[in-house]
């Protein structure tokens, strides 16, 4: 029997086989963990939905008139008021004044008219109508928004008589300059889906790995596990494969309510999507396990997991903008796999990325796995020392 | 020390052979130069009190804990390097029930059995379950069985891959009468077809089934060898006395220079020191008429007790 010492350093397919079987029988029995998989993609999805869904109304709006009271602007902020999204509360004088009042959140909207409006229009010059937004919260603004390029011309246009008349023909009789600040990325309500698929994934992912060993050793079946001859890396692999497949099923969940329920556009590859998918998830996993080498018991590991998952929503440009974070915390989010996650969906899904426009994030991605699997099983003890 | 076959050291005379064992834990010696030698297909009983370090030494035996100092082999590896090794040959049957709750019977089997690779893998199962008599639970899930069979399959699974040494932590704990009996039967059986065993009890008629024991205190070997040798060793002499108001006695004797122990068996009572003088003595100064003296055998647990106390005079107070 030479060379047995030697076999069990090596990988086996038998012992990984063996983990895998037991965590797939031990998942299938624990109903509440198994409903959680599944019921928090869907909880969540119906919270977001409603966000992605909502058409708010009657929004704080101000408005600077540089232009006296010319029966043109008039018009226009009436019609504003009139569509129903615009709830002028504030005529100021001064731009700095009007900027205040946006920076402070007092209001959503903030219109300026500029001076000789009125003459400008009347010249067939096209002047500027300058409307900036508070889009921190995209799905406030948008419809606004989308409202207002429709508003213009048609409040203009009953004004546009006799000598006027052949403006109503030609190209909007007003430059529109929609600005949304604060969100310079733009933001969109579609974004909302890929970036909870990534912030689910991360939950549920990280958590999950990490209860599953540490359960392990509350229960003490981790002295049992430890004085067969298993290897870290199979009993590592073992636990993780079966959370791959519920994470895909927690993507198919998500993407079929995104494109069903919520019309979400899904244009790039599902296919190549599903293939970057596995990278993401098993670096959550991996993260997971990691914890589970460090955590006493289950609370611990889920603070843990708590503590992981804070900076990903936070940093990865899921809920703030990325580029409009300060530099420190834009390297922070680099190292974080959300990040690279969510550029990788939004591209595919939005944008109709192909393999070459993701590659770099697939390489973070794929650097980030190797990174923490070599931490995972150096810090495994396989004593209880 | 001679080559040695990384797999087996089918010929090394002893199945565990460790000297000088130390363990710490946060600064405190919970094992204290501990040394044994267990000889192939003998059963090592181990016993001593609670906290005393049995289940430590355990560990440290099958490499899930590291000695702090010490060396030795297990079936010929060094239970420091070659600890891989030794799992594949050892059975370990934990103190506390560690198989999964959530998987059946068989589940758990077949789930050591692919961990080590054994070849007809559905075959030793079944043959598993059937000598144990777990065939008709088969699918029910380990956490619902009463202690008694929760033993059954630990001890099971301990033996499903034909392990060359069983170290058993307290294995009866909590079985009843009949189970316990079954038990070790099966403990002999296994013996006398060449398995090594160790097994740490508090159960004095378990001690005495097996061929050698070490008795611990403090993470020190306190007495070793046969049973009939650790109680000569002992050097404990015992009277039984018996005879009308005798239980009064305890009491008057409890307090007499030389009488370590006192200890009331039904109508007759144990007086036991190291002493024989003075514990004679001490029976005679005794007025009682009709009282009935005779010198007997101590039992291993007057001895055990005999040194528990030793060990507290030696250690507690360091
Ligand atoms: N992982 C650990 N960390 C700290 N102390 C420990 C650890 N394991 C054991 N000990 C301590 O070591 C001492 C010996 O424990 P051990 O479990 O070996 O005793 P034992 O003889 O098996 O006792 P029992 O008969 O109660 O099972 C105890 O005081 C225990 O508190
Ligand atoms: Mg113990």
């Amino acid at each position: 029997m030479k060379g047995g010492a030697i076999m069990s350093t090596r990988f086996s397919f038998a012992r990984f086989l063996a983990v895998l079987v037991k965590e797939f029988i031990q998942m299938r029995r624990d109903r509440l963990t198994f409903a959680m998989m599944v019921g928090i993609p869907i909880m969540q999805l119906v919270l977001f939905g409603y966000a992605i869904n909502s058409d708010p109304k009657r929004l704080p709006t101000a408005v600077l008139s540089a232009d006296g009271g010319s029966p043109f602007a008039r018009s226009l902020v009436a019609a504003m008021v009139n569509s129903g999204y615009f709830d002028v509360r504030a005529e100021v004088r001064d731009s700095h004044h009007l900027d205040e009042m946006l920076a402070e959140g007092e209001v959503q909207f903030a219109v300026t008219i500029p001076a000789g409006f009125a003459r400008a229009l009347q010249r067939g010059e096209r002047p500027v109508l300058l409307v900036e937004a508070d889009a921190t919260d995209p799905a406030a603004t948008s419809n606004a928004l989308s409202a207002m390029t429709v508003l213009a011309r048609q409040a203009l246009n009953p004004d546009l008589t006799g000598p006027l008349a052949p403006l109503r023909a030609g190209p909007d009789p007003v430059d529109l300059r929609l600005q949304r600040r604060y969100n310079p990325e733009g933001l969109t309500q579609y974004n909302v889906v890929p970036g909870l698929m990534g912030t689910i994934l991360t939950m549920t992912m990280v958590m999950m790995t990490a209860l599953a060993v540490t359960r392990e050793r509350e229960r003490g079946t981790m002295e049992n596990l430890l004085s067969m001859p298993v290897r870290p890396f199979e009993v590592m692999l073992g636990k993780i494969v079966p959370f791959i497949l519920v994470g895909y099923v927690q993507v198919v969940i998500i993407v079929l309510a995104a494109r069903f329920l919520f019309g979400v556009p899904i244009v790039g590859s599902l296919a190549l999507l599903s293939v970057v998918m596995v990278l993401f998830i098993a670096a959550n996993l991996a993260v997971g396990f990691t914890f589970s080498t460090v955590a006493k018991n289950q609370l611990q590991a889920l603070q843990m997991s708590f503590f992981f998952f804070l900076p990903s929503m936070l940093l990865s440009g899921f809920m703030f903008p990325f580029r409009g974070m300060p530099g420190w915390a834009q390297t922070l989010g680099e190292v974080l796999p959300l990040t690279h996650f969510l550029r990788i969906v939004r591209g595919i899904l939005l944008k109709g990325s192909g393999p070459v426009e993701i590659v770099g994030e697939v390489v973070a991605l794929l650097l980030f796995l190797s990174v923490v699997t070599v931490i995972a099983l150096k810090r495994y003890r396989q004593t209880l020392d | 020390m001679t080559h040695q076959d990384p797999d087996g050291g089918g010929d090394a005379p002893f199945a565990i052979d460790v000297s000088g064992l130390v363990k710490r834990f946060n600064g405190r010696t919970v094992v204290d130069g501990f040394s044994i030698r267990v000889k192939r297909g003998e059963i090592y009983g181990f016993l001593g009190p609670n906290g005393s370090g049995k289940t430590t030494t355990i560990r440290m035996l099958c490499g899930l804990l590291t000695p702090d100092a010490g060396e030795g082999t297990c079936l010929g590896l060094d239970i420091r390097r070659d600890s891989a090794a030794i799992k594949r040959q050892v059975g370990y049957m934990t103190q506390k029930f560690s198989f999964w709750e959530d998987l059946s019977i068989a589940e758990n089997l077949d789930f050591v059995a692919r961990v080590y690779g054994l070849s007809d893998r559905r075959r030793r199962v079944e043959e598993a379950l059937e000598r144990l008599g777990l065939a008709n639970r088969r699918r029910q899930l380990a956490g619902e069985l009463s202690g008694g069979w929760k033993q059954r399959l630990a001890l099971a699974a301990c033996i499903l891959h034909d392990p060359k040494l069983l170290l058993l932590d307290e294995p009866t704990a909590g079985v009843d009468p009949k189970a316990r009996r079954e038990f070790w039967t099966e403990i002999h059986a296994l013996a006398a077809a060449g398995l090594t065993v160790l097994v740490s009890t508090h159960y004095m008629d378990e001690a005495e089934r097996c061929h050698q024991i070490a008795y611990l205190a403090y993470g020190r070997r306190m007495a070793q060898g046969s049973v009939d040798e650790v109680i000569a060793g002992s050097g404990l002499v015992t009277y039984a006395l018996s005879g009308p108001g005798v239980e009064g006695a305890a009491a008057a004797l409890a307090g007499r220079p030389g009488v370590e122990m006192v200890t009331p068996f039904g109508a007759r009572l144990h007086v036991s020191g190291t002493d024989p003088a003075a514990v004679k003595a001490a029976v005679d100064g005794l007025d009682l008429p009709g009282l009935r003296v005779a010198a007997v055998e101590p039992t291993l647990e007057d001895v055990f007790i005999h040194l528990m106390r030793s060990a507290t005079d030696n250690f507690a107070a360091s």
